[in-house]
């Protein structure tokens, strides 16, 4: 069985206005167990509202979302979702904020706390499990957003851009982290992006979408093997493959 | 931000560490001097009889209790009274914050009965209540409901969707959400309504122990002293309603900044 079926799933959201925004239309995705996909695309394409529905956030206004065979109806710990802006608690120690699923779960103190730690060392921040996320950099607060999002160990982990707002070195290095835990955890990852080299860089295949209305252009396979280089013959053609099925999809070109 | 402040002082002459005690002991001079002029200890007292009141603040004063005996009972007044009204503000102002249709429902009623002075409830309460403890505490709960109410509202709303987001994907239930979510999330501004609250609570009790009838309090002693023209237990009483309603306030401003630290670390 699939992991993961998007199901015909379209979006059609009213404004305040009245007016009607058709952000998604018509998308079919089938996602294998352990899959790393990347979902590329403009920004204001529908990528945030299509992870969303997945994460059972938005309803679709067509369609359905199944995960193990089962339709999503809400919010649930089976599928992880990571926010672009880090969604910390302030009032948390990093070691809470990570064990704050399991606490949810009435799992017990002492239970969730050595949990939480073990994630705690799998994003590589053992020695700051009793600061406070405003003691961290944007890095390494993104970092107990992954382990807080994997401690409840979920079927599925989302993530919207979450290296968006981080530098270039930053990003590359939290890249290269993604993918060791990835493959220590063999996690079925859905990867949103706006840049086709950090696409190219993590995916498996990469969902290519058309500007809004979002609909699937077409799903890239990438055949590489990892560790990748980000600067080897191979990636430069996908790339320049990738960044054009993109500027194809803008209307003005 | 303390170091500049303190470098402006001394940049501008005033010797560092007392500046604060400047205007204070100025206004003393100023008070003593013009009691001394108008020589009439009804109408201003020399300070030396004002701070001889002060200085026995466990003595009985004109057959109506001690300055401590009448501020514990001013204290507990204002404890109750601002108990009840909070009680009653902050799980509304949760409601009204997390359920639209709660907010639009209640709203009008509070857009109407908000700029209502606490103390022009004074004759219903007498009427309702009677005198004594009851129509004071329902006073002192009207005046620190307003403010609490509002700053919860406030607070609840200014709770990141993310945050609420992130515990629904992580299996919270709507209870979860707002007992660990919106509830802590909120604090820091619901603590700034209850300071709020606390300080208009405090200035409702004295106004309230003036109400006729009443037999104890702060505010009864100061009013009985000037029916025996003791003026200097009325500035004596004045000063420690407001040295009290001070080391409330900041008692609860330095828990404030000790607790809540990370809401202005974190913007
Ligand atoms: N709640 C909403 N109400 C109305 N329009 C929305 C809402 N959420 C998103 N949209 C619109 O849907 C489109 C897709 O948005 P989004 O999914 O955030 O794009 P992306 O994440 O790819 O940048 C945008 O045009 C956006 O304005
Ligand atoms: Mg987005």
């Amino acid at each position: 069985m699939k992991k993961l079926v998007v199901d015909r799933v379209s979006k059609t959201f009213e404004t305040d206005t009245g007016e009607e925004v058709e952000a998604l239309r018509g998308v079919t995705l089938e996602v294998e167990e352990g899959e790393f996909i990347c979902i590329l695309g403009p920004s204001g394409c529908g990528k945030t509202t299509l992870l969303r529905i997945i994460a059972g956030l938005d309803t679709p206004s067509e369609g359905a979302v199944l995960v193990d065979g089962e339709p999503v109806r809400g919010p649930t710990p089976r599928l992880g979702m990571i926010f672009q802006d880090y969604s910390l608690y302030p009032w948390r120690r990093v070691v809470d904020n990570i064990a704050f699923g399991l606490e949810l779960a009435g799992v017990g103190k002492a239970t969730r706390t050595e949990r939480a730690r073990e994630y705690l060392e799998l994003v590589g921040l053992d020695e700051f499990a009793d600061a406070y996320p405003y003691e961290l950099s944007g890095g390494m607060r993104q970092r107990v957003a992954v382990a807080r999002a994997l401690a409840t160990e979920p079927a599925v982990v989302l993530m919207d851009e979450p290296f968006g707002a981080l530098d270039a070195q930053t990003r590359n290095a939290m890249q290269r982290e993604l993918l060791e835990i990835w493959e220590k955890t063999m996690k079925t990852v859905l990867f949103v992006t706006h840049s086709v080299d950090e696409a190219v860089f993590l995916a498996d295949r990469i969902v290519v979408l058309t500007t809004r209305p979002g609909r699937i252009r077409e799903i890239v396979a990438v055949n590489e093997a990892r560790p990748r280089d980000r600067t080897c013959t191979a990636g430069a053609s996908l790339r320049r493959y990738v960044l054009g099925l993109i500027d194809e999809g803008r209307p003005d070109t | 931000m303390r170091e500049n402040v303190q470098k402006n002082r001394r940049f501008r002459g005033t010797p560092r560490g007392f500046h604060w005690a400047v205007m204070p002991i100025l206004f003393l001079v100023v008070w003593e001097m013009a009691a001394i002029a108008i020589n009439n200890q009804f109408i201003l007292p020399r300070l030396g009889s004002v701070a001889v009141v002060l200085a026995t603040p466990f003595s009985p004063i004109l057959g109506s209790g001690s300055l401590v005996d009448n501020a514990i009972d001013s204290l507990q007044r204002v404890v109750v009274g601002f108990a009840v009204g909070a009680a009653l503000a902050v799980p509304l102002g949760v409601a009204m914050g997390r359920w639209s249709t709660v907010d639009r429902l209640v709203d009008p009623l509070i857009q109407v009965f908000r700029p209502i002075p606490p103390l022009a409830w004074v004759p219903l309460a007498l009427a309702w209540f009677k005198i004594g403890l009851a129509s004071m505490v329902f006073i002192i709960a009207l005046g620190s409901f307003f403010p609490v109410l509002l700053n919860t509202l406030d607070g609840v709303r200014s709770v990141k969707r993310t945050w609420i987001e992130a515990a629904m994907t992580l299996g919270a239930t709507e209870r979860q959400v707002l007992t660990k979510v919106i509830l802590p999330g909120a604090l820091p501004t619901i603590w700034t309504g209850m300071r709020v609250g606390f300080g208009i609570a405090w200035m409702c009790v004295v106004a309230a122990e003036m109400m006729p009838g009443t037999n104890s309090g702060l505010g009864y002693l100061i009013l009985y002293a000037y029916n025996f023209s003791q003026v200097q237990v009325i500035i004596a009483g004045m000063i420690v309603i407001g040295l009290i309603g001070l080391g409330i306030d900041t008692g609860l401003r330095r828990f404030e900044e000790r607790k809540f630290r990370w809401r202005e670390l974190e913007r």
